[in-house]
């Protein structure tokens, strides 16, 4: 039986780990290699790290990071933020990621996705969506909130479903950081109107909220950041609660 | 030495890691004369079945890998490297593979609540007690990432089972070469002590 996958999102901004509120407000919360080794021993089940800085230098530090972060973690690593090309994802690959979340670039250049499926496999590509929010519609956004556009949600997710991605990375802009639960509707487009493994992230902040996300909404796995950045939880302790409600977990020992 | 073989199929840097963090001496491989050295060898990869054919037969590599594991040489095939094992592959076109364990690899048919990619920790359903499973406890759960399924010829060469709407084939063996649907390097301690165990491995069961 596949298990159930929590995964720890490290935001990356000029080389440290950040967490804020909206995709706004950014607070250092660490150094991001020493988190990952910390995630590492307490068995996480794969890392996500988000450069939302996206700049020339920004690729150089998270091409850094996740060099430094395979030698020593063997566990999935999906790695994003400013992937505009073929090269791109061949280089953060090389660097020791296994996954790269395309999220802008899957929007301003779809073929991309198809391209990087065709080449690495498209379990190996995760089409990145945030979406916000606002009164009872869905809007996707880009370029890690900044930039609005005018595409449906359903087509957009049912697009990068149908040009190659592997699994969808659903991030909820208007959750971001609020800790008061994940959004479960969103969670249920998604599911219903896909046919691919779909993460859900945005606004856990308690172990209640991810099993909320997989036995409500039914996703395939939950990323969060804040729940453990600030909080005395860790994944060893998400799974036990997880494991005590009957949503099926990681075995490792 | 570890021989890792480079056919330009994206991620090897992870096996190498996990063979540089276990203490053994590993080296990248990418031409035939390369391959006698190593004491064993390892097929990783991630991509499309085609394309990496076409790579490993553009680097005169697919000959002297056959031979090597003829000889009784260690072979271990990762995911894609795995799947490479087979007879014929359907992915990116109907091709040739290496043919060391029969059987062909095809796209992952699944009931309809399933989703494709067969995506995250699963355990095995092991039906042989092979070395390369040494000192892993049975209900251990590892790391997958695939579309494309191996069916093998013969059930006797089947290692080990997933579970996921239906046994997948999760791990199968021939003699001295054995293949892994899931990713040991990326599958913790467990995935570990299975890497180790094949470099200690001598190559019969």
């Amino acid at each position: 039986m596949l298990k159930t996958r929590i995964i720890p999102v490290l935001l990356l901004k000029n080389g440290r780990m950040v967490k804020g509120k909206q995709f706004a407000g950014f607070r250092d919360v660490g150094d991001p290699v020493s988190a990952a080794r910390i995630y590492n021993a307490q068995n996480a089940d794969e890392l996500a790290f988000l450069d939302i800085e996206a700049s020339g230098e920004g690729r150089k530090t998270l091409l850094d990071v996740v060099g430094k972060v395979s030698k020593e973690c063997f566990m999935p690593l999906a790695v994003g933020g400013g992937v505009t090309s073929v090269e791109d994802v061949r280089e953060l690959l090389r660097a020791g990621a296994d996954k790269v979340i395309i999220t802008s670039a899957a929007v301003e250049n779809p073929e991309l996705i198809c391209q990087a499926a065709r080449i690495f496999g498209n379990q190996c590509v995760i089409g990145g969506v945030d979406v916000k929010r606002e009164g009872e519609k869905y809007f996707v956004y880009t370029h890690s909130g900044k930039i609005k556009t005018n595409l449906d949600l359903i087509a957009h997710l049912r697009d990068l479903e149908s040009r190659g991605a592997g699994e969808l990375f659903v991030n909820s802009i208007d959750r971001d950081g609020m800790m008061q639960g994940c959004d479960l509707e969103l969670a249920s487009v998604v599911k219903e109107n896909t046919r691919r493994p779909a993460i859900l992230c945005g606004g856990a902040g308690h172990f209640m909220h991810l099993a909320d996300a997989v036995q409500k909404a039914g996703v395939h796995a939950v990323a969060c950041a804040s729940l453990f950045h600030f909080g005395d939880n860790n994944p060893v302790r998400a799974r036990s609660y997880l494991k005590n409600l009957g949503v099926p977990v990681k075995n490792i020992k | 030495m570890i021989g890792v073989i480079d056919y330009g199929m994206g991620n090897l840097r992870s096996v190498q890691n996990a063979l540089v963090f276990l203490g053994y001496e590993t080296e990248l491989i990418s031409r035939p004369e390369g391959l006698s050295a190593p004491s064993h060898l390892i097929l990783p990869g991630v991509g499309s079945y085609a394309a990496a054919m076409k790579n490993l037969r553009r680097q005169n590599l697919e000959g002297e890998i056959k031979n090597q594991v003829a000889q009784g040489k260690p072979f271990l095939g990762v995911c894609l490297g795995m799947q490479l094992m087979s007879t014929t592959g359907t992915e990116g076109g109907e091709v040739l593979g290496l043919n060391l364990v029969p059987g062909s690899v095809v796209p992952l048919d699944l009931p309809a609540e399933r989703l494709v990619p067969h995506v995250g920790w699963n355990r095995l359903e092991k039906r042989v007690d092979h070395p390369i499973f040494q000192g892993v406890k049975p209900h251990i759960d590892f790391y997958f990432g695939h579309s494309y399924q191996f069916k093998p010829g013969a059930v006797g060469d089947v290692l080990a089972f997933a579970d996921y709407g239906g046994d997948l084939v999760a791990a199968v063996s021939r003699k001295n070469a054995v293949g892994l649907q899931f990713h040991p390097e990326k599958s913790q301690d467990a995935g570990l002590k299975i890497v180790q165990n094949f470099c200690e491995w001598g190559g019969s069961c």
